[in-house]
């Protein structure tokens, strides 16, 4: 039973800490806990959440040898299945909130999920650090006082790769992407980035298949059919590894510039094998590429706990940890309001560099790899890849004050 | 658009259909003799796939033969016929004499646990198996390239469906499964051995299943949601084609593939909801699909399944009643928030599920769409507070408004038809409606949902709230119970006893189902409207297939036989749901090894087994 | 007078005439039979006139009143009860509950929301229910009864209705010989006592010549004979495409149980 995790010995394992290996001069945390209710969906999304959590602990328990948060006190995630639905994660979150005591609620992977504890921290003026879900609503449209979020949203992300694209020839696109509200809404945004990159550049065509469920070759034979000179991909998952079997063997990506998010993340290569393509841009994560010393630090960590190598996920879990620790330490309180104000341009040295939580929409700067694919072996991973800092990828402040709602 | 890419089109097409036919047939044929509508076919079918993602590459690893290849397939859809046979054997064997949708609920128990034991097993990372060798390669076909292994595919499709013809014309076996499929009674009457002919027939079913799953690893990975994501297209395609009729699924996927092939060069996000779409348009035109026959006529005089009785409270029950009522009222008082949160959201089940008793327990109208009607109750109210600008008040109105509306619209063709087939139009309903607010983003927020549902102040506190739905919840239950007990009740246990003697004394059968059908409509959508205040928003996940399953589950659990059955099972259900979730990520597995040790246990529901005890004491 | 008129009733299924200009009267208080051999047409016409079947073309004349492909719940409103082949009833009710269902229905109370099922038209229940000589399995499970008391009570749920006409298909069909004579003059006897026109459909020779004012012959879809029992069973074409042997020994019977 390898994968069978009892989420409350393993948070308190994650609390108390291991006391070998403590740096000198500093004592392991001590005292009542600081709890930190996190959910999200580790029972449907396992392949992303698991090494997300794995990495938090690994995090939380250097931060309590370390000496905790707070002038001493321990670190502690209560880690929860969100139920992968709005309606059980809330209930989730009021129990991680009242019965657990914990301080707020950080995690959440579907956006709907988060968008729903996003309105519920709003309505308890308790805070929520969103960490996993893209969707733009939840830092533009829906933002609100109590809600802020981590990873790169889904805008951010497209611009990336929008932006990698710049000089590029290709002017007919065609857009294949999950019919749901990421996709959609990836969709959309590279509609109105494209053209920045690549003046008179036209979609050509659009395809939207159902989520886990893609005709992949209905879905190449009508992107083949408008011929294309680019394709921009949001496929991810068992759809992208159909997608890619089917397109190269009609050869839909020959001669064809193809951008993509998150293809490149290990917890999408790593299915894809050998059937990786070669030359898309890509978001991603190429772990054995990055050369700051302090990540390296945390890959080796890592590898040698979990025998594993890192995910994005695990990233993301890391940077968590970090800002969070971060945050209490600025606030040096658990009340929701100090730790709001705290976090309103909260500066983090983190594995990955700065990461910056914006005051105007609450969106972190951390940032992704952009790179394009390449096939080493048997497996996928990036070349030409480079950190994207989040910050110089930020929604424009004037289009952040006229979808934020005014608080 | 040139003749090629139209071709070429038309054969990706067919590749998906052939896939679909194969794993479809084996639905069909286990319905056809079994009566089960088992859910657990899709978990046969990604066993099968991860069978051979397992096996295929040790396989290879000897020599990279096509041969070794299929022996593969072959192997890995022989040993999940096998686990076929001991899910007839260790469970649904022991069902038989129970009502037909207990041993829907007991398959719907294995989806959950073959879930998770799949991710203990294989792991959470989706497993790309091998390319088939000799057919990884792309064939050129007027202009433009197809992969080799589709053109496979495509003939495998009708070898299957011949092969299936010869084993039900040439075997004695084969035979059984016709006869057992026009005639069950009769086959029993003949004197064969019905459980050694339902094991060969849950062989035959989760072999193809499993061949299925096995067939599509080529071209993709095994992944832990393939189970739900093939189930619903797979019956989709069976009902289509004609429940038990093996060359119907063979049309429908035919058909299902081609307007899938084409459908997405026209309407590019119509990929949600086409096959429900034709499912709907099939079934108002033909009530039993394609090929299928009506289902034999009730000349047999067998109590129906549902409300039998319709006792008064007795001393025991009114003492029950009193506690749970004092329980009910008094969790504010004593328990903490969270309990308070928990005993709200239970009532709220409880009031949905017992109105889908009102029409599957009383009415025998099983719907396995409840869930449209509560979802459209969450969102007219989550709409109406949000986008409208009104207050919570109005808003719980207009929610069973909007419940029953809708009810009404559906319902006018659903009474149209009868069992299984009315049973599959409710779920195209309630695909459809989940579709829209799916997809219909500057109205519904898409999947996103709308966020900002919050009661009005004065009700804002969990407390004041949780009175609020208990009160809402106890007279709408109340009044549902009143209404089994009126003339209204008493005549749809009427119409579902025999519509025939309903007919024949003057009651309008179809109009007296409509009623009803909007009638639970309404009492879901206040449901609903509650649900949405609780949560703070809606969302599509609220009118999907697993909430209908849930209060489907909910139901049985409680036992549809009684009438106050669906209040025990939403308690039951929630609680044990609400134990587990939070004690391991592999929750699914205990909630579906509770269902089905509930199912074995007490065979007719909680209340059945209550009223078990009650007659002996 | 006439209470039941059919006047020339034609059905075809695809190329198969089942049932070709078929005419016959019925007077308040009389019993028709219909007779023929298997396939001869005499469900379609009795579900042609009980409205379970619409005609190709002709016309069923209820006192009077154009009830031609009028659906059952219809022909009942209008005085028309029925029986069938294979008992109908509701066999999660008790034996009352049934002839209150179907009085509720006759009264058109069955979308009442609010009053109580269980006690509504209990009395007038009871009551049909001694008619048939079922008042003491009131409170009794329909699905407990044996065969022959379960026809009664459908004979009970029937009469609920206050028909002119009642429709009987083979109202002793799985019966015991014994209880079919009872059942067949309990019928009789309520029919003659209260003016009701009773067509039914039968395979018993015997109940049928008992008990029969008139017989309607049906072979092919087409009527050949019709008549008083003594008449159709002196039809020589009766005799010869029908009856034959069985059906004259029958009728000998008839005759001699009817002589005493």
């Amino acid at each position: 039973m390898a994968g069978f995790t009892l989420s409350r010995r393993g948070a308190l394992a994650a609390g108390t800490g291991m006391l070998a290996g403590l740096r000198p001069g500093r004592a392991p945390a001590q005292g009542a806990p600081i709890k930190v209710g996190e959910l999200n969906s580790y029972a449907r999304m396992a392949a992303f959440s698991v090494p997300y959590r794995n990495a938090i602990q690994l995090a939380v328990d250097r931060i309590n040898q370390a000496g905790g948060v707070m002038g001493g006190r321990p670190l502690e995630f209560v880690f929860r299945d969100d139920g992968s639905t709005p309606g059980d994660a809330v209930r989730v979150a009021e129990d991680l909130l009242t019965r657990e005591g914990c301080a707020f609620l950080a995690g959440t992977f579907l956006s709907n999920v988060g968008l729903a504890v996003s309105d519920l921290a709003n309505q308890r003026k308790k805070l929520f650090l969103a960490t996993e879900p893209l969707t733009d609503a939840l830092t533009m449209a829906q933002g609100n006082r109590y809600t802020w979020r981590l990873r790169p949203s889904t805008y951010m992300q497209t611009r990336m790769v929008v932006e990698a694209a710049r000089g590029k020839t290709a002017k007919r696109w065609a857009i294949v992407a999950p019919n749901y509200e990421y996709g959609q809404s990836a969709a959309a945004n590279f509609k109105r980035l494209i053209g920045q990159s690549i003046p008179g550049a036209e979609i050509v065509a659009e395809q939207y298949p159902a989520l886990g469920r893609v005709d992949a070759g209905a879905t190449v034979g009508a992107l083949a059919q408008a011929r294309p000179d680019g394709i921009f991909n949001v496929l991810f998952g068992a759809d992208l590894t159909a997608f890619v079997r089917e397109g190269n063997t009609r050869g839909l990506f020959e001669r064809r510039l193809v951008l993509s998010l998150l293809t490149g993340e290990p917890e999408y290569m790593i299915p894809l094998g050998d059937e990786c393509p070669d030359g898309w841009i890509v978001t991603g994560y190429p772990w054995e590429q990055v050369q700051d010393a302090r990540h390296k630090a945390f890959v080796d960590a890592y590898r040698a706990r979990f025998n594993d190598t890192p995910r994005k996920g695990s990233v993301l879990g890391y940077v968590t940890a970090e800002v969070v620790a971060s945050m209490l330490n600025k606030a040096n309180s658990t009340e929701t309001e100090a730790m709001v104000d705290a976090l309103a341009d909260l500066p983090t040295q983190t594995i990955v560099g700065n990461v910056t939580m914006r005051a105007l929409d609450h969106q972190g700067t951390m940032g992704t790899w952009v790179g394009e694919t390449e096939l080493r072996g048997r497996t996928g991973t990036m070349r030409n890849a480079r950190y994207a800092d989040g910050a110089d990828f930020m929604f424009p402040e004037d289009e952040v004050r006229a979808a934020r709602p005014r608080s | 658009m040139d003749f090629g890419f139209l071709v070429v089109q038309s054969l990706s097409g067919l590749a998906s259909a052939s896939s679909l036919f194969v794993i479809a047939s084996g639905l069909t044929l286990v319905f056809g003799v079994t009566r089960i509508v088992n859910f657990a076919h899709g978990s046969f079918y990604m066993l099968g796939a991860y069978m051979t993602v397992t096996v295929v590459p040790w396989l290879l690893d000897f020599d990279r033969s096509p041969l070794l290849f299929f022996v593969g397939v072959l192997v890995s859809a022989l040993v999940v016929g096998a686990l076929g046979v001991v899910m007839e054997v260790l469970l649904l064997r022991r069902l038989y004499k129970v009502p037909e949708l207990f041993q829907l609920l007991a398959t719907f128990g294995v989806v959950l646990m073959v879930q998770d034991a799949v991710l203990w097993i294989w792991g959470p990372v989706e497993i790309p198996g091998p390319r088939a060798p000799g057919l990884r390669h792309g064939v050129e076909i007027l202009g433009q390239r197809f992969p080799a292994y589709e053109l496979f595919l495509i003939c495998v499709g009708p070898a299957v469906l011949g092969l299936l013809w010869l084993l039900m014309h040439k075997t004695r076996f084969g035979i059984l499964i016709r006869a057992a499929t026009r005639d069950r009674e009769m086959v029993g009457a003949l004197g064969v051995n019905q459980a050694l002919l339902f094991t060969g027939t849950l062989f035959l079913g989760a072999f193809l299943a499993g061949l299925g799953g096995a067939l599509q690893i080529p071209r993709v990975s095994a992944n832990s949601q393939m189970d739900l994501s093939i189930i619903t297209e797979a019956f989709v395609v069976t009902v289509i084609g004609g429940m038990g009729s093996v060359p119907g699924a063979f049309l429908a996927a035919v058909l299902i593939g081609q307007l899938n092939a084409f459908g997405v060069l026209i309407f590019p996000k119509i990929t949600l909801v086409l096959v429900f779409l034709l499912m709907a348009v099939v079934l108002v035109v033909k009530p039993w699909g394609l090929l299928g026959r009506p289902e034999a006529a009730a000349g047999r005089a067998a109590l129906p399944e549902g409300i039998l009785a319709t006792p008064r409270f007795g001393m025991w029950e009114k003492v029950i009643l009193g506690v749970v009522l004092a329980a009910t009222l008094a969790v504010p008082l004593f328990g903490d928030a969270y309990t308070v949160k928990v005993a709200t959201e239970v009532l709220i089940f409880a009031l949905a599920a017992f109105s889908l008793n009102f029409l599957v327990g009383n009415g025998g109208i099983v719907s396995f769409g409840h869930a449209a009607y509560f979802g459209l109750g969450a969102y007219a109210a989550g709409l109406l507070v949000t986008r409208g600008g009104f207050a919570m008040e109005p808003a719980l109105i207009a929610a069973p408004i909007a419940g029953a509306a809708f009810a009404a619209l559906f319902g006018f063709f659903v009474v149209r038809l009868t069992g299984i087939y009315l049973a599959m139009l409710t779920l195209a309903f309630a695909q459809i409606a989940y579709a829209v607010c799916f997809q219909w983003v500057e109205v519904t927020g898409g999947d996103n949902g709308v966020v900002g549902v919050w009661p009005s102040g004065w009700a804002r506190s969990r407390e004041v709230f949780h009175y609020l739905v208990a009160a809402c919840c106890i007279l709408g239950i109340a009044a549902l119970r009143h209404v089994i007990y009126a003339p209204f009740g008493a005549t749809l246990r009427a119409a579902r006893d025999s519509e025939q003697r309903a007919d024949a004394i003057g009651v309008n059968v179809r109009m007296h189902r409509w009623l009803a059908f909007t009638l639970a409509g309404a009492a879901a959508g206040l449901a609903g409207g509650l649900y949405a205040f609780s949560k703070g928003s809606i969302d599509p996940t609220l009118l999907a297939i697993p909430m209908s399953i849930d209060f489907l589950a909910m139901l049985l659990l409680g036992g549809m036989q009684t009438v106050m059955g669906a209040v025990a099972g939403a308690a039951a259900f929630h609680t044990i749901k609400d134990f587990f979730m939070p004690l391991t990520d592999h929750w699914r597995f205990f909630l579906g090894a509770s269902i089905i040790a509930l199912v074995l246990i007490f065979p007719r529901g909680l209340s059945g087994a209550y009223g078990a005890l009650r007659r002996r004491a | 007078m006439t209470l039941l008129a059919v006047e020339g009733l034609n059905k075809r299924f695809g190329g198969v005439v089942a049932a070709k200009d078929v005419s016959f009267a019925l007077a308040a208080g009389e019993m028709l039979a219909i007779i023929g051999p298997n396939g001869a047409g005499k469900s379609t016409t009795f579900n042609m006139v009980g409205g379970q079947l619409a005609p190709s073309s002709g016309r069923v004349m209820l006192a009077g009143q154009d009830i031609t492909g009028l659906p059952p719940r219809q022909v009942c409103k209008l005085g028309v009860g029925r029986t069938f082949q294979v008992a109908q009833t509701f066999l999660s009710m008790s034996v009352a509950g049934n002839v209150q269902m179907a009085l509720t229905a006759h009264h058109g109370r069955t979308r009442d929301l609010v009053a109580d099922a269980a006690s509504l038209y209990r009395a007038e229940a009871l009551a049909l229910l001694a008619q048939v000589g079922m008042a003491e399995a009131a409170d009794r499970p329909i699905g407990e009864l044996a065969y022959g008391d379960v026809k009664r009570v459908e004979l009970a749920i029937a009469l609920a209705a206050a028909p002119k006409l009642l429709l009987m298909d083979e109202p002793t069909a799985g019966m015991a010989p014994r209880e079919r004579a009872a059942l067949m003059q309990l019928t009789a006897g309520i029919a003659r006592g209260q003016g009701i026109g009773v067509l039914f459909t039968e395979h018993d020779m015997d109940a049928v010549f008992a008990h029969a004012d008139r017989i309607l012959v049906l072979v092919r879809g087409e009527v050949i004979a019709e008549g008083s029992p003594e008449s159709v069973r002196a039809n020589p074409e009766v005799q010869r495409v029908y009856l034959g042997q069985s059906g004259h020994k029958a009728a000998l019977r008839a005759r001699r149980a009817a002589h005493g």
